[in-house]
């Protein structure tokens, strides 16, 4: 997994509030059996006309944001199914963090797997953040995940909370499954134990 | 002394194999998982690069359900290249890792959240997760399903275990009598329209109270399927007997003395006398009326007597933006009543209402009448074990003398994966769980509702009050 330390890029505003999973990447990009193709599929029906040209109105189509390195996010976002192309579609167009109030818990862990790193923070923050990002000359941003901040072009710096796990295994990139592997033993007794009071498992 | 646990507490306690922190993350254990053919390819070809077995096949049960077609003649091929190519790689990944599947012309094949309780595979006491937000579901028999995302599927294959935070616990108590004609999807739709679609995010919720106890188990499942639509990682049900009654003719349930010592146990699953939620929600359902959607959020939603509502009247910004938004996609104008919105498809399916008892619904209110000539009207049954029930209980001939088509199972057009697909502008009443912009097809308008009501929907051409029609008992 690609680690995350500091990262600066441009920051597209996209604040509608339940953006789910089928609207991140509809089903038509849901076929495949490896993570190929899904940069085409992200955003697809607000990203492209029906025409098959770029929509553009759409933010990730505007000169300031079309390389966007992170989206600035309205609450609840990537709610609905569990669809992790959601996420591998996200990384696959450049975004490497999505800064929002909350966010849907399969969704969230599905970030986190993946490397890239959402950050919650409170609704004032968020405001004040869309407030500078939205301006095409003040868009840029740096995202500090070792001091847990997020500095703004305007000067601005947004301190914010993550769990200490979380945080160690995005800056070492860690492969979760090997770090669970390292258990093995633990496992394999709890699990004896576990069976045997309930053997109908 | 230990102090009052909430049923969740104990559920994430008994499966705890080690703390991996102070702030709440453990090792935890999973007992079963179920997996389908469209979020899982990705999980078994990391397996097979890092040269990994499974942990514990049996553990994994496989069913094929969101790719294939539901036409009435059921065939193994799929018809696209990529539902094929998922399908054989499903079987191909089910056979060299020693899982059981369950693949489309399988008897027992249906949607996975159908199929596993109706095979007994799921069991009170179980920590459960799988590639499905849905996995919610498997609360109504006492046990704690959750969705994961495809690495997670991958974690859990390799280890049997995943790396998993705590949630805050929300306890929903649901009182009253529901009157006829309202059903546990309507409770369930109102709970979110009441919390809206993120107020259960970080929480499991515990469901509670009297209108619960009175439910089935397969009502209880569509509540507990749908909490996911509020945010909910979890939702639970205390088991009972009508659980127990449930499952003691379930294929995979056990039997003799070892089902006495189950159920025992499974006895003590429910929270504690004084146990402390961080949440509490009411519920009266004694005035509740059978509820449809309106918008593209499973939270926009109204009483069908109601009116489409106007954002004008929204104080907050973005939910207003929202709800325009919604509006606009929906084709709806704010103050237009309800029950003048005309429907093209009527859609009765899904993990979350085509259970038998949901078919019987829809049986006593389409008997001896007909699906309004502009409405193309599908059922499509949560397994083909509940399609070859519905076809002995002749249901299913009520349903073709009616006008509907009657069809294979699977997850079909709640989320048209398949070929069962809505064209840009059809406006579909819909027995299942999401109402999201394109869930149905692009460009398609989806308004859920109960099977009840999507049938009365269906006969009458427009979203109706299931309550108008003459029931029988």
């Amino acid at each position: 997994m690609q680690p995350f330390d500091t990262v600066s890029g441009s920051a597209a505003p996209f604040l509608a509030s339940n953006i789910d999973t089928d609207v991140i990447m509809p089903k038509q990009f849901l076929k495949g059996i490896d993570r190929k193709g899904l940069d085409r599929g992200l955003f697809f029906d607000l990203r492209f006309l029906e025409s098959g040209e770029p929509n553009p109105a759409f933010i990730l189509n505007q000169p300031a944001w079309s390389d966007a390195a992170f989206l600035v996010v309205g609450p609840n976002f990537g709610c609905g199914s569990s669809r992790e192309h959601a996420v591998w579609g996200l990384k696959q167009v450049g975004i490497r963090a999505l800064i929002g109030t909350s966010f849907a818990g399969i969704f969230y862990d599905n970030c986190q797997r993946n490397g890239v790193l959402a950050i919650q923070v409170s609704e004032a923050q968020l405001k004040q953040i869309a407030g500078v990002i939205s301006n095409a000359e003040t868009a840029k941003i740096r995202v500090n995940l070792p001091e847990q901040k997020i500095e703004l072009a305007d000067g601005a710096v947004i301190p914010f909370e993550i769990d200490q796990l979380r945080k160690q295994s995005l800056l070492l990139g860690l492969d979760a499954i090997g770090t669970t592997l390292q258990r093995a033993e633990q496992i394999r007794s709890f699990e004896a134990q576990h069976l045997s009071e309930n053997p109908w498992l | 002394m230990n102090s009052p646990r909430t049923l969740y507490q104990k559920h994430i306690d008994s499966h705890t194999v080690c703390p991996l922190d102070d702030q709440g993350h453990v090792l935890l254990y999973i007992d079963r998982q179920v997996a389908n053919e469209y979020t899982s390819p990705q999980a078994f070809s990391g397996m097979r690069e890092a040269g990994r077995k499974v942990w514990r096949p049996s553990a994994t049960l496989a069913v094929v359900d969101h790719v294939n077609p539901t036409a009435p003649i059921r065939i193994a091929t799929m018809p696209d290249a990529g539902g094929a190519q998922q399908v054989s790689y499903f079987e191909e990944n089910c056979r060299d890792f020693g899982i059981e599947l369950f693949d489309v012309l399988d008897k027992r094949q249906g949607i996975e959240h159908v199929v596993a309780p109706e095979q007994g595979f799921i069991m009170p006491g179980m920590v459960v997760a799988a590639g499905d937000s849905h996995t919610t579901t498997y609360g109504a028999l006492g046990a704690f399903g959750f969705g994961i995302g495809t690495s997670e599927i991958e974690h859990l294959l390799a280890s049997q275990t995943l790396v998993y935070k705590r949630l805050k616990t929300m306890r929903v108590t649901v009182n009253g009598t529901l009157g006829t004609g309202v059903t546990s999807k309507d409770i369930i739709m109102a709970l979110i329209e009441n919390i809206g679609a993120s107020g259960a995010t970080g929480y499991a919720i515990e469901f509670v109270g009297p209108a619960i106890n009175d439910l089935s188990v397969e009502a209880r499942m569509t509540i507990c399927n749908m909490a996911v639509e509020a945010g909910a990682r979890g939702a639970f049900m205390a088991p009972d007997d009508k659980v127990f009654a449930y499952l003691q003719l379930k294929p995979r349930a056990p039997q003799g003395e070892m089902w006495k010592q189950a159920v025992a146990k499974w006895r003590g699953l429910h929270s504690d006398e004084g146990a402390v939620f961080d949440r509490e929600v009411t519920l009266d359902v004694d005035a509740l009326e059978p509820m449809v959607t309106w918008g593209t959020s499973p939270d926009q939603a109204a009483p069908v007597g109601g009116y489409v509502p106007d954002p004008a009247t929204q104080p907050d910004f973005i939910l207003r933006q929202g709800m325009q938004r919604a509006l606009d996609y929906m084709g709806l104008a704010p103050g237009m009543p309800l029950s003048d919105v005309v429907i093209s498809h009527a859609f009765i399916g899904s993990c979350t209402n085509a259970r038998i008892e949901d078919l019987r619904d829809v049986a006593r209110v389409v008997r001896g009448k007909h699906v309004a000539t502009h409405v193309r009207a599908m059922i499509v049954p949560g397994s083909t074990l509940v399609r070859n029930q519905a076809e002995e209980e002749g249901l299913a001939q009520i349903f073709l003398d009616a006008g509907f088509e009657w069809r294979q199972s699977g997850c079909s057009m709640c989320l048209a994966m398949n070929d069962d697909v809505l064209a840009p502008g059809d406006r579909c009443a819909s027995s299942t769980n999401r109402n999201f912009e394109g869930r149905q097809g692009a460009g398609a308008r989806t308004h859920l509702m109960s099977p009840a009501m999507v049938a009365a929907a269906a006969i009458t051409g427009h979203l109706t009050d299931v309550r108008s029609f003459a029931l029988e008992a």
